[in-house]
């Protein structure tokens, strides 16, 4: 595993295949028809359009019957790292079967390409349906960012509360307990 | 503590905010000793630049000790003495390993968000709008550092405060421009802007052997120190015909490097169409670099300020061949190497730190930054400096 062209798939049955390894649900033919960014004799039909027309923007999305555009992340890890178990790497696996998913080694030794899109007229779990908001494709790509900066850099980032998020309900913010005030 | 705030309207105050806290396992807590004013700022001050909410603390050239430590760091423990850089990378995904951490995809706290701005998320900032991932800036007595191992660095014995300060923006941004310029020994290289980045790009092109430096602005003052402290030759913008001038001090052939350098004009004016796309009107100096470079050289932009800019000479960069490119600095894999240029004496900054202040008068000291070039090249603040008492300061500055 690991050369450019060897595509191992995690197709949308994974979340629930959570039994066997990753290499288990190698199913090379059918990854390969089915990545977003595979050759153009292997693009799936909705790529091929949206290159023929590169200028026109598709109507996409899962209420017309038609799947979304993928959305992709390259991690900078190797498929194993990146799916250690095979499953769904957290928090991906909160789509649960809303989202196809497919993984496959980045070409030129850059990780790994790990694609989703919404399945048409599929439910979303609970906590991912309270996130959704009008853009599952944002939900979901918001998702694949948070797995890889996961897998890179071992921690999601998160921004320092503003002021007005610690005001306390006198007025005042609590110093951390160990400093004194400036 | 105290930090200097944005506001809204334009206006900075020194204000009371909450402490920083550790929001992640790789972030160090900082007291600062030193935080400078940077070109880079300028936009932001006269709100060409959206996205700063009340509150938010400026400022991203900082040096100073660290007080706090996450359990998952590992290079740092309190009471080091860090210089950290403006930028916040990884240091783990593909960018940042291919010492291009200012492209770093893990540097935003929401990287699907921050595509919309150029295309792909990039290295965060201190003191920025939120878009930049929403990290407070350094004008204050404490900052917190994400990836601390990675984007703070331990400042030998040797280096003074005031010159480790600059290691944390202008001397990368500089050292890149003529680095990334390509600037081999026998070159002339030509530097427009005379601020701390233009002038520390002017000195990093004699460190890597070029042969003539001119340096261009219009402020007597910075080009007076330029000559004294880069070992450049200068060019007052005001009384030369730019080109010309060049073209002399090179044989005819035009500089192989063109570095860009240039800031400030805050006070320009814009047309609202101009606020609306958001449209700068700085295209002087590249496109001026773009036609002074010789055949086949290489103009490299660090004007980081520069969003949309109109009229751009492509015709002259195809038929000249050029190489035009642009970054933000580099820090994480220039700095140490900076930092043993400036404990061998060979980077000496400390006559760009023209003015400081104690934190209570940032206010004034961003004042005299950005209305007297000729005059503070960078002010910079010295919060542990024992201040006058607590209380709200504004004054407009925009
Ligand atoms: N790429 C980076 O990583 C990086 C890092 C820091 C700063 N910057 C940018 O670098 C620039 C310089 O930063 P600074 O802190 O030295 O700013 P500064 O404001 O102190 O200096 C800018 C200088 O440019 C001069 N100038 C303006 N128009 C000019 C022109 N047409 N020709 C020649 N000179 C001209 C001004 O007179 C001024 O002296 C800013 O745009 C800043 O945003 C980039
Ligand atoms: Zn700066
Ligand atoms: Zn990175």
């Amino acid at each position: 595993m690991g050369r450019v062209g060897t595509v191992f798939a995690v197709a949308g049955a994974l979340g629930a295949a959570a039994a066997g390894s990753a290499r288990a649900a190698v199913t090379r033919r059918r990854a390969a028809s089915n990545h977003p960014s595979r050759g153009a004799g292997t693009r799936p039909r909705a790529a091929m359009t949206r290159r023929r027309d590169a200028g026109t923007r598709l109507p996409a999305g899962p209420d017309d019957g038609r799947p979304g555009h993928w959305q992709v992340v390259t991690i900078d890890r190797s498929p194993q790292e990146v799916l250690p178990t095979g499953a769904r790497p957290e928090p991906l696996r909160r789509l649960g079967d809303a989202v196809e998913v497919t993984v496959r080694p980045a070409p030129g030794d850059r990780g790994t390409e790990l694609a989703a899109r919404p399945v048409p007229g599929a439910a979303w779990p609970g906590l991912a349906a309270h996130l959704l908001g009008d853009d599952p494709a944002l939900l979901v790509r918001r998702t694949l960012w948070q797995v890889k900066q996961l897998a890179e850099a071992g921690e999601q980032l998160r921004a320092d509360r503003p002021p007005y998020e610690r005001t306390e309900p006198d007025g005042t913010w609590l110093p951390p307990p160990d400093r004194p005030a400036g | 503590m105290r930090a200097l705030c944005w506001t809204s309207g334009g206006e900075l105050a020194v204000r009371q905010v909450p402490d920083p806290e550790l929001r992640n396992e790789h972030d160090v807590i900082v007291q600062v000793r030193r935080s400078a004013t940077c070109g880079a700022d300028l936009p932001l001050l006269a709100g060409r630049v959206t996205g700063l909410a009340a509150d938010d603390v400026l400022g991203h050239e900082f040096v100073g000790d660290v007080v706090e430590v996450g359990p998952a760091v590992r290079r740092h423990r309190v009471g080091d003495r860090v210089v950290v850089c403006a930028s916040v990378a990884c240091g783990g995904c593909w960018y940042c390993r291919q010492g291009l951490p200012s492209c770093c995809d893990n540097g935003s706290t929401e990287p699907a968000e921050a595509e919309a701005e150029w295309g792909h998320p990039v290295a965060g900032g201190f003191g920025q709008p939120r878009a930049a991932g929403g990290f407070a800036g350094s004008h204050a007595e404490y900052v917190r550092v994400p990836y601390a191992d990675f984007g703070a660095f331990t400042v030998p014995e040797a280096v003074g405060d005031d010159r480790a300060l600059f290691a944390s923006d202008a001397a990368p941004a500089g050292w890149m421009g003529a680095e990334g310029g390509e600037v081999r020994p026998g070159d002339v290289v030509a530097v427009w802007g005379a601020g701390a980045v233009g002038q520390l790009a002017a000195r990093s092109a004699w460190l890597l052997g070029a042969d003539r430096v001119v340096v261009v602005d219009r402020h007597p003052a910075r080009l007076l120190m330029a000559r004294q402290h880069s070992g450049a030759e200068t060019i007052d913008l005001r009384h030369t015909d730019v080109a010309a001038e060049l073209r002399e001090l090179s044989g005819g052939r035009g500089p192989d490097v063109c570095v860009e350098a240039v800031g400030g004009l805050a006070a320009e004016h814009r047309s609202l169409a101009d606020r609306f796309t958001g449209r700068t009107r700085m295209p002087e100096a590249i496109r001026e670099a773009v036609y002074a470079c010789r055949k086949g050289g290489n103009v490299f932009v660090l004007n980081s300020g520069a969003r949309f800019v109109d009229a751009f000479p492509t015709g002259a960069a195809v038929h000249k061949g050029l190489t035009v490119r642009g970054a933000r600095q580099h820090g994480q894999r220039y700095i140490p190497m900076l930092l043993d240029r400036m404990a061998r004496g060979e980077l000496r900054t400390e006559h760009l730190a023209t003015h400081h202040f104690p934190l209570e008068r940032a206010v004034e000291g961003y004042a005299l930054f950005r209305d007297r070039p000729e005059e503070c090249l960078r002010a910079v603040f010295t919060p542990q400096e024992p201040h006058s008492p607590p209380g709200d300061t504004a004054v407009r500055v925009a």
